[in-house]
C-alpha cells in the first residue's frame, strides 16, 4: 500500500474570487494552506514529506484560468491554469510564440504536461539534490536549510539556500518581456515576470499569502526567440541549464539581444551587459565573448548530480548557439 | 487506507465505461483509488513520484499519472485503465502488439506503456517513430531497450489502420 499523503482538506472553488475568499477565510499561513493546480510538483513534494498543508485549494475547476485569449491590440493572454499540453497544441501559441510552445514541449513527460499548468511552472518550487529526496533520505542527512534543517549541504558555511529554479517557461517569457497578473485579497496587480522571483532558494516567490498568479500577458510583437535545455535524458528531466534567447537583426547585424537562463540560479534571470552586441555580426570573437558573459553570470552550485562547471559552460554554449541561429534567420 | 478523522467525500466518475460512486478521503490518490478501492491492479505503482509512467491511465481520454493525481479531482470525469482495453476475452490491438512483438518482458511498465500508447493512437492513428518516442517519453522500461515497444505500437497502428 502506498504511503498516504498527509491528511488535508481539498477545496474546489469555481472562480478566482472564490479561491481568494477561501484562502482568506482560512486565515492561515502560507505553509498551512496551498493553492494547487496540476500538482505535479506540490503533490510529489508532499509525498516526500515536504510541506504538510492542512488545506489545498484546487484551481482545476476555475474556468477563468484556462483561457488563451487573443486581444484586439495583437497581444495574447494566457490563463495561469492553461495546461502545458494545451500550450503545445494551441494554434496562437504555435504560430506567434513558437518558443513558448517549444519550451512547454520540453517539460517533463506527456502525463505531466496534461496536468501541469503555466502558473505552476512559473511558481515551481526550487530544486536541489539535497531537497528533492525521500523523507528517509533527508532525515538521515539532518534535512537541509530549505526545509527543517539548519545547514545548506551545497554551501555549508553560508546561510543561503542555493536550490535552483528549474521551470522551463520562465526564461522564454523573460526574453519575450511578459507581464503577469496576480490577484490577492488586496486586489489585482500586474508586474514584469522578473519581479515574481526573490532570488532566495528558500522562499523564491514574491507572492504574498493568499495571492494567486492568474495570467500571463504576452506582447503583441514578440521578437524571434529560441529555447534550449540541457538535461541528462531527453524527457522527464528538469533543466541542468536552460537558455532562452530573443534576437532581432537586420542585414546580418544584431539590433537587440536578450538572454535569460533557468536551472542554474535560485531564480530565472535576464543576462546583463549585452548592449555591446548591437551592430555585431556575431563573428567568432563576439560569439566567444557572448558565451563568456553568460558563463560569468550563471552560478550553478552542486544542486544536481552534474557538476556546476559543466553546467556553466553548457549555458554559455547554448546561448551562443541560439544567438547565431537567430541571427542567421533574422 | 488507514482511518481518517475527516469525513470522506462522494466521488462520482465513469470508470472503464461504468459509473461509480465511492466515498473517498480528500488525500486519496487516483492510483490507490483504482488499486485498493476498485481492485483494478493492472495500473502499477512504480516510482511514486511521476517519474516512471507505470501508473499512466487515461482521464477524459488523455494520459495522466495516477500516482500524482488526486482521486477527488476526477469527479465527473471519465477514467480508463488497462482493464478497459480487452473485450470479450480478446486483447486490443495495442495489447496484441505488445504481446506479439515482445514489447513486454517483466511486464511491470507495460500497462503504463499501453495506456500512454492508447492516448497517442486516439489522437494520432498513424504516428511516426518520433511521435511514439515523444508519447512514451514519460514511461521508463528497464527490460526491453524500447525498440520492441516502439515496434509494438507501430504494429498496433498498422492493425488499426
Amino acid at each position: 500500500m502506498t504511503e498516504l499523503l498527509p491528511e488535508f482538506t481539498l477545496l474546489q472553488p469555481g472562480s478566482i474570487d472564490e479561491a481568494i475568499a477561501m484562502y482568506a477565510d482560512r486565515d492561515a499561513t502560507r505553509e498551512a494552506i496551498r493553492y494547487v493546480a496540476g500538482g505535479t510538483d506540490l503533490l510529489v513534494n508532499m509525498r516526500r514529506g515536504i510541506g504538510d498543508p492542512e488545506t489545498l485549494i484546487s484551481l482545476n475547476g476555475v474556468a477563468d484560468l484556462t483561457a488563451v485569449t487573443e486581444n484586439s491590440d495583437g497581444s495574447a493572454t494566457l490563463g495561469a491554469g492553461v495546461t502545458l499540453a494545451v500550450l503545445i497544441e494551441h494554434s496562437t501559441i504555435m504560430d506567434r510564440y513558437p518558443a513558448v510552445a517549444h519550451a512547454a514541449r520540453e517539460i517533463a513527460g506527456p502525463g505531466h504536461r496534461e496536468s501541469g499548468t503555466v502558473g505552476g511552472n512559473l511558481c515551481l518550487d526550487t530544486r536541489c539534490v539535497f531537497y528533492n529526496q525521500s523523507l528517509w533520505w533527508r532525515q538521515s542527512n539532518d534535512y537541509c536549510l530549505k526545509y527543517k534543517g539548519d545547514i545548506c549541504h551545497v554551501a555549508p558555511k553560508g546561510d543561503f539556500c542555493h536550490a535552483a529554479f528549474s521551470g522551463d517557461l520562465a526564461p522564454v517569457f523573460l526574453v519575450l518581456g511578459v507581464e503577469i497578473e496576480i490577484v490577492g485579497p488586496e486586489g489585482t496587480r500586474r508586474i514584469p515576470l522578473l519581479e515574481l522571483y526573490t532570488g532566495d532558494g528558500m522562499d523564491h516567490l514574491t507572492l504574498k499569502p493568499g495571492e494567486l498568479l492568474t495570467a500571463v500577458h504576452l506582447p503583441a510583437e514578440p521578437l524571434p526567440a529560441l529555447y534550449e535545455k540541457h538535461r541528462v535524458r531527453g524527457a522527464i528531466d528538469f533543466p541542468l541549464a536552460g537558455v532562452a534567447v530573443a534576437l532581432s537583426g537586420e542585414n546580418g547585424k544584431v539590433e537587440t539581444l536578450t538572454i535569460a537562463v533557468t536551472g542554474t540560479n535560485t531564480n530565472p534571470f535576464l543576462v546583463e551587459d549585452l548592449d555591446g552586441f548591437a551592430g555585431s555580426s556575431l563573428d567568432e570573437d563576439d560569439q566567444t565573448r557572448l558565451a563568456e558573459i553568460v558563463q560569468k553570470q550563471v552560478s550553478p552550485m552542486k544542486t544536481t548530480l552534474v557538476q556546476p562547471y559543466g553546467r556553466r559552460r553548457i549555458a554559455g554554449a547554448m546561448a551562443r548557439r541560439l544567438a547565431v541561429r537567430l541571427l542567421e534567420t533574422a | 487506507m488507514g482511518p481518517t478523522e475527516k469525513s470522506p467525500r462522494l466521488l462520482s466518475l465513469t470508470l472503464n465505461g461504468r459509473v461509480r460512486h465511492d466515498a473517498v478521503p480528500d488525500n486519496l490518490l487516483l492510483l490507490d483509488y483504482l488499486r485498493e478501492k476498485c481492485g483494478l491492479t493492472g495500473t502499477k505503482q512504480g516510482c511514486d513520484g511521476g517519474e516512471c509512467g507505470a501508473c499512466t491511465v487515461l482521464v477524459d481520454g488523455r494520459s495522466r499519472l495516477s500516482c500524482i493525481t488526486l482521486a477527488a479531482e476526477c469527479h465527473d470525469k471519465e477514467v480508463e485503465t488497462v482493464e478497459a482495453l480487452g473485450a470479450s476475452g480478446r486483447m486490443s490491438a495495442l495489447q496484441r502488439g505488445f504481446h506479439e512483438k515482445l514489447g513486454s518482458q517483466c511486464g511491470y511498465c507495460t500497462p503504463g506503456m499501453i495506456m500512454a500508447s492508447e492516448a497517442l493512437l486516439r489522437g494520432n492513428p498513424a504516428p511516426s517513430e518520433d511521435d511514439i518516442r515523444d508519447a512514451l517519453g514519460g514511461n521508463i522500461c528497464r527490460c526491453t531497450g524500447y525498440v520492441k515497444i516502439i515496434e509494438a505500437v507501430q504494429a498496433a497502428a498498422e492493425e488499426l489502420a
